[in-house]
């Protein structure tokens, strides 16, 4: 399984990651999600959200994820990358490609990655509201 | 970070640099601390004296993980001089 992993600071390029799109003619499906920072948190108007993360860590609990999606899917390869620092509203804070054989597969493997991330990838986020003082998400 | 331990450790006492993250960071008021412990202490018995040492942090004892190195921990991981103990508040990526 091929993959690729990008924790960055600048905004992610989603139509650049679809162009290095490669698939093997054996492939049939390639499910993409882009989570997307919302203007609202708990009921209040937010501007951002900054994303913290123990960095080296992150990159190493990804990477067992990724071991361990391999494990249980024949996917052909999966591609991520996660904003860190300051997110606008309306901005991509994480985007995941995963390219596999069929639909089931694919979609299964790519909800595993996102749902894990939230468990265990050492990342936090903080909203920073339009008119109160940030404090983290507990 | 990592590989685990290769500090140069005082006779009878083992040193680590416990690193702080997010609520962790505000709650401690730094974002790094060097603690030495008697060879053989766990991580349980580091919470407990992070506990004493920076009392604020009590608010997040039962949602906190530990990662030594680049791996979570559990409490009776027993920890090595030079070890980098990280305090992970719940993680929220995504």
């Amino acid at each position: 399984m091929q993959s690729e992993l990008t924790l960055t600071r600048e905004p992610i390029d989603e139509a650049a990651w679809l162009a290095r799109r490669a698939m093997a003619r054996e492939m049939g499906a390639a499910v993409c999600f882009s989570g997307v920072v919302r203007g609202t948190e708990g009921g209040e108007a937010i501007a951002a959200i900054e994303y913290e993360a123990c960095e080296r860590m992150a990159r190493h609990q990804i990477e067992l994820l990724f071991q361990r999606m391999e494990e249980r899917w024949p996917v052909q390869s999966v591609r991520m990358a996660h904003r860190l620092g300051r997110v606008g509203a309306g901005e991509t804070a994480l985007w995941v490609e995963v390219i596999a054989p069929h639909r089931q597969e694919a979609f299964a493997a790519c909800q595993f990655i996102i749902d894990e991330m939230k468990r265990a990838v050492p990342i936090w986020k903080k909203p920073l509201a339009v008119s109160k003082p940030p404090t983290f998400c507990l | 970070m990592f590989p685990r331990g290769g500090g140069s450790c005082r006779v009878g006492t083992v040193q680590f640099r416990v690193c702080f993250f997010a609520r962790g960071r505000e709650l401690a008021g730094c974002a790094e601390a060097v603690e030495s412990m008697p060879p053989g202490s766990c991580v349980k018995e580091l919470l407990g004296k992070l506990f004493r040492r920076f009392p604020r942090l009590v608010e997040l004892r039962k949602s906190l993980r530990v990662a030594v190195g680049l791996d979570y921990q559990s409490g009776d991981c027993v920890l090595r001089d030079g070890d980098e103990v990280s305090i992970l508040p719940p993680t929220q990526g995504g």
